[in-house]
């Protein structure tokens, strides 16, 4: 599934928008996601799950070809933890 | 951010009424869940994709009791982000 397929459901289920019009609010909504933990706030969607920005401290790791130690510096990442509801419907 | 706030959001940016942005941001997270329970990949350009990984059966240890558990084999959504909201939530 693409966001062309998304748009496509919104499109059907929303009277009155043109697949042009469809496409402009489901990228708004993503846009509105990206900026929200852009700014390192969580979302909390029900039923779905939530997405969280955790601050990852510096640690040594190792290049897996050569076994050369190097620094992973601090870095944000993005972590989503499925909702309870979510992993039932994928687990029956 | 919860789905209402973001239901919010959409419905004074778009001039849209309530109701509208929650049948959009309902259809757009609904549309997902389910791709996810039929074992569909989605994938978000921008954004991220998920996809549904299998676990096999283990046995575990409940870390308070130290009491051995077993798990059952599963299947769990995995989410990977998007290049762009890497990038953009790492340089927030």
């Amino acid at each position: 599934m693409t966001k062309a397929d998304i748009v496509e459901k919104v499109y059907d289920n929303l009277g009155g928008l043109s697949k042009k019009e469809s496409a402009e609010i489901v990228e708004l909504v993503f846009e509105t996601l990206k900026n929200t933990l852009e700014q390192g706030e969580k979302i909390k969607i029900s039923g779905f799950g939530n997405f969280v920005v955790r601050q990852k401290k510096e640690r040594v790791g190792r290049n897996p070809q050569t076994g050369d130690e190097i620094k992973i510096a601090p870095r944000k990442v993005l972590t989503f933890k499925p909702s309870q509801v979510l992993k039932n419907a994928i687990n029956p | 951010m919860t789905k209402g706030e973001l239901i919010d959001i959409i419905a004074q940016r778009e001039g849209f009424n309530l109701k509208k942005a929650e049948i959009v941001v309902n259809t757009i997270f609904d549309a997902m869940g389910e791709a996810l329970a039929r074992g569909e990949r989605v994938e978000i350009r921008g954004f991220g994709s998920f996809e549904v990984r299998e676990y096999e059966a283990y046995r575990g240890r409940n870390p308070k009791t130290g009491e051995e558990v077993y798990v059952r084999a599963k299947r769990a959504p995995f989410f990977k982000t998007g290049k762009e909201l890497r990038e953009r939530v790492d340089l927030s």
